[in-house]
C-alpha cells in the first residue's frame, strides 16, 4: 500500500501540521506560563503565608510592672516583632496598660474595635474614647456605647522577672484571629 | 515650510498615522451633540493627562519609604522651588477628577447613552469609575500622613469582616502584618503603575467605541431606541445634519478642558496642597482622622449605621452597586433616551445626589465624635452657674471633670455625641436624669462606677437647673403626690 504521505502533502494536511506545531507552541507557553506564575503567586503571597498559624506573633516586653500603677491605665508602646528596615516610626504600636492588681493586667489594642482608630484613656470617667465615629469602652475594655460590635482587643500578657510581656506583632482587626487571643479577662465589676 | 511637510511626509511615509488621525478628527457629530452638555468626557481625560503629568513631576523628589515619605512631602512643600503648587495642583486635580467623573456618568445616564449599542462603553465607564476612586485613596495613602495611616487602618478594619478570607486579604492589602514600610510600597505601585496603567488602556477603549460607535445623539423625546433599528438611524442622522468632530465640536472641549485646568491652577494657589497632617507615628495617639473629600460621605455612613447593619451593608453595599451599574444598560439597554419621559432615573440621579451631598455635609463637622478636648476646654457658660447653690456649682463641676461635655453641649460648645443639655431638665425629671447618670442607655455609657454618690447628687442638682427661664423642668406629679402625702403625714404626726 503507497502511504498518501509520500505524496506532495495536501493544503489540508499542511494546515493539520502547522495547527498541531502552534497548538504546541501554545502549550509550551503554558507550560511557561505556569512556571512563572507559581513564584509571583508565592511572592505576592508571601505576607498571608507568613500570617498563618500566627507566624508574626512573639512576646514583646512592655516594661516593668512597677511602671504601671496598680489600679491605672498607662500608655506603652512597644515595638513591632517584625519589621522592615523602611518601616520607620510606623514599626512603633501603641498600647493601654491597665494593671488590675499585682500582677494582673488588662493590655488593650490601641485600636478601636470598631474601624482601628486610636481611642483614648479618660481616667476621671473611666472611659475609652474613639475620635473617629465615637465608640465608648469602660475601664474593662467592654463597649460602653457606639458602633464597636465588642469590647477592646487585648494582646495576651505575662508577667516573667518582674517584666510585663504581651503576645504582639499584628495589626488587630475585628476579623482576625488574633482579636480573641485574650478576651475572658476580669473585668472592673 | 517646505522642509516640514517634507519632514513630515517622511515620518509618515513610515508612521501611516496621518489618515487614522484626519479620519478621527473628521469622523462626523450629530450636529445637535455640538452642546456644552458634551464636555465632561473630555475633561476628564484632560485632569486624567493633567495628574499624569503632575505625578511624575511629584515622583522626581518623593520617596515611597514609610520612614523619609512624610519628611520628602515636607521638602516638596518647603524646600523645592513651587513644589508647593504642583502637589497643591495634583491633590486638587484628584478633587475635580473625581467630581468630573461623576458628572460626566450622570449626564451620559440621563442622556440615555447607556442604552444599545453603547452598553460596553459604560461598563468600561464604570470601571474606569472604580479605578479613579482607586486612585484617590491610594494617593491619600502616599501622602502618609496620620490621615492616611488611620485611613488604612479604617480600610484593614472593614476588609477583616470578609468572611474566611478576611484576615487574609488584610495581609495582602498591608504587605505584612501592620501598617508599615511594605503597605506604602505597593500602594506606591497601585498608584502609580498598576491602576494608571489599567486607566490607560480602558480609556483608550472607552475612547475608540466613543470613535467607531459615534456619540449618542442629542435624546429626542419619543425617539425610541429599537436593537434592530437604531444604527440606522443614527447612520442616517450623521449623514443628513453630520458634522466634522473638528472643528464644529472640539471647540467646547477645549475651551471647558482649558477653564477646567485653570479651575484646578486657582484652587491650588488659593488654598494650597494638602497636608501632610501629622507624622506618621502610630503612637502620637492625639489625632482625630478624616477621609479626604471624596470619601467623607462613607465615613458618615460608617458613623451612622447601626452596628448590626454595619458589616452587612460594608461588604455587600459596594458589590451590589457595582453588580447594578454593570446590569443597567442590559436591563435598559432600548426604549426612551430623554430625560424627559424618564422621571425615575431623573429621581435616582437626584436621590443619590442628595444623600451624598447630606453625608458630605454631615461628616464636614461629624456630630458623632466626641470633642476630646471639650471637658477642658469649653468652659461652662456664665449664665449657667449665675446665682447657683454651692451644691449646684460642684454638679458643673463634676459635669466638666467626667468628661460629659465631650459628647454634651452646652450653650453651643462641646460635642454633639448625645443631645444638647441647655433644656434637659425640661426632658427629664429628677429621677430619670438620675437613672440615666448611673445607667446610661440610648447610646451613652452607665457612670455608675465612676461616679461617687455624692457627685451623682450634685451633678443632677447641676443638671436639674438646665431649663429656660420660662419653662419649668419636668416633674413627677405622682411621685410629688406621695412626697406630700408622706410630708403631710409626718407633719400631722403627733407621738
Amino acid at each position: 500500500m503507497s502511504t498518501p504521505t509520500v505524496v506532495a502533502p495536501s493544503s489540508e494536511a499542511t494546515l493539520s501540521r502547522r495547527g498541531f506545531f502552534m497548538k504546541l507552541g501554545i502549550l509550551f507557553n503554558g507550560v511557561a506560563g505556569i512556571v512563572l506564575a507559581m513564584p509571583i503567586a508565592r511572592f505576592l503571597l508571601s505576607s498571608v503565608t507568613r500570617g498563618h498559624a500566627n507566624g508574626y506573633l512573639s512576646w514583646v516586653p512592655l516594661g516593668e510592672v512597677s511602671d504601671f500603677p496598680e489600679g491605672e491605665t498607662r500608655l506603652a508602646a512597644f515595638r513591632n516583632p517584625y519589621v522592615m528596615p523602611t518601616d520607620g516610626k510606623t514599626a512603633d504600636t501603641a498600647c493601654w496598660v491597665r494593671r488590675v492588681q499585682g500582677d494582673q493586667f488588662q493590655v488593650f489594642a490601641i485600636n478601636c474595635a470598631h474601624l482601628g482608630c486610636p481611642v483614648r484613656w479618660f481616667p476621671q470617667s473611666g472611659l475609652f474614647m474613639c475620635p473617629c465615629h465615637g465608640g465608648a469602652y469602660y475601664r474593662d475594655g467592654s463597649r460602653a456605647s457606639g458602633p464597636p460590635e465588642r469590647g477592646l482587643f487585648q494582646y495576651p500578657y505575662k508577667v516573667e522577672n518582674g517584666i510585663l510581656t504581651i503576645q504582639a506583632g499584628e495589626l488587630p482587626t475585628p476579623g482576625a484571629p488574633t482579636a480573641a487571643l485574650a478576651t475572658e479577662k476580669p473585668s472592673c465589676a | 515650510m517646505r522642509l516640514i511637510t517634507k519632514i513630515g511626509e517622511w515620518f509618515d511615509h513610515r508612521l501611516r498615522l496621518a489618515a487614522v488621525i484626519r479620519e478621527a478628527a473628521k469622523h462626523p457629530v450629530p450636529r445637535n451633540t455640538l452642546s456644552w452638555w458634551y464636555v465632561f468626557g473630555s475633561a476628564a481625560l484632560t485632569v486624567f493627562i493633567l495628574q499624569v503629568v503632575t505625578g511624575i513631576l511629584l515622583a522626581l523628589i518623593y520617596v515611597p519609604s514609610a520612614s523619609e515619605a512624610w519628611s520628602s512631602l515636607q521638602s516638596l512643600n518647603q524646600n523645592v522651588a513651587l513644589g508647593w503648587f504642583i502637589r497643591a495642583m495634583h491633590g486638587w486635580g484628584s478633587n475635580f477628577m473625581v467630581a468630573i467623573v461623576l458628572i460626566h456618568m450622570a449626564q451620559v445616564f440621563l442622556f440615555g447613552a447607556h442604552k444599545f449599542p453603547r452598553e460596553l462603553t459604560w461598563i468600561i465607564g464604570v470601571f474606569l469609575l472604580l479605578m479613579t476612586l482607586g486612585m484617590a485613596f491610594s494617593g491619600q495613602v502616599l501622602r502618609f500622613d496620620q490621615d492616611a495611616y488611620w485611613g488604612l487602618g479604617i480600610g484593614a478594619s472593614i476588609a477583616s469582616r470578609v468572611p474566611i478570607i478576611g484576615p487574609a486579604v488584610v495581609k495582602l492589602m498591608l504587605g505584612g502584618p501592620i501598617i508599615a514600610g511594605a503597605t506604602l510600597s505597593r500602594f506606591f505601585a497601585l498608584h502609580v503603575f498598576v491602576i494608571p496603567g489599567l486607566l490607560i488602556a480602558f480609556v483608550s477603549l472607552h475612547l475608540l467605541m466613543v470613535l467607531k460607535l459615534g456619540i449618542n445623539e442629542w435624546p429626542m423625546p419619543g425617539r425610541i431606541v429599537k436593537r434592530a433599528a437604531y444604527e440606522a438611524q443614527y447612520h442616517a442622522l450623521t449623514k443628513s445634519e453630520g458634522v466634522p468632530f473638528v472643528p464644529y465640536a472640539v471647540w467646547k472641549d477645549m475651551f471647558f478642558a482649558g477653564f477646567v485646568i485653570l479651575a484646578i491652577a486657582a484652587c491650588a494657589l488659593y488654598f494650597g496642597p494638602f497636608g501632610p497632617t501629622g507624622q506618621p507615628d502610630p503612637t502620637i495617639i492625639q489625632t482625630a482622622p478624616r477621609p479626604d473629600y471624596f470619601f467623607l460621605w462613607l465615613y458618615a455612613l460608617l458613623s451612622l449605621l447601626p452596628p448590626s447593619l454595619e458589616t452587612p451593608f460594608l461588604l455587600i453595599g459596594p458589590a451590589l452597586t457595582i453588580v447594578a451599574l454593570i446590569l443597567l444598560p442590559f436591563l435598559s439597554g432600548e426604549g426612551e433616551k430623554s430625560w424627559k419621559r424618564r422621571p425615575i432615573a431623573v429621581v435616582t440621579v437626584l436621590m443619590i445626589a442628595v444623600t451624598l451631598g447630606t453625608f458630605t455635609r454631615l461628616a464636614q463637622f461629624a456630630p458623632w465624635s466626641p470633642h476630646m478636648n471639650a471637658w477642658s476646654g469649653d468652659p461652662v457658660p456664665d449664665r449657667y452657674v449665675q446665682g447657683t447653690t454651692a451644691l449646684e456649682r460642684q454638679g458643673a463641676l463634676v459635669f466638666q471633670v467626667k468628661q460629659c461635655r465631650n459628647c454634651h453641649s452646652l450653650g453651643n460648645t462641646g460635642g454633639q455625641r448625645g443631645p444638647a443639655l441647655d433644656s434637659v431638665a425640661v426632658r427629664l425629671t429628677h429621677d430619670q436624669l438620675i437613672r440615666q447618670v448611673i445607667q446610661g442607655g440610648g447610646n451613652m455609657p452607665a457612670y455608675g462606677n465612676n461616679l461617687s454618690p455624692a457627685e451623682t447628687t450634685a451633678l443632677v442638682a447641676f443638671l436639674e437647673t438646665l431649663h429656660p427661664a420660662a419653662q419649668k423642668p419636668a416633674r413627677d406629679a405622682a411621685r410629688e403626690m406621695v412626697l406630700s402625702d408622706s410630708k403631710q403625714k409626718a407633719a400631722t404626726f403627733q407621738p
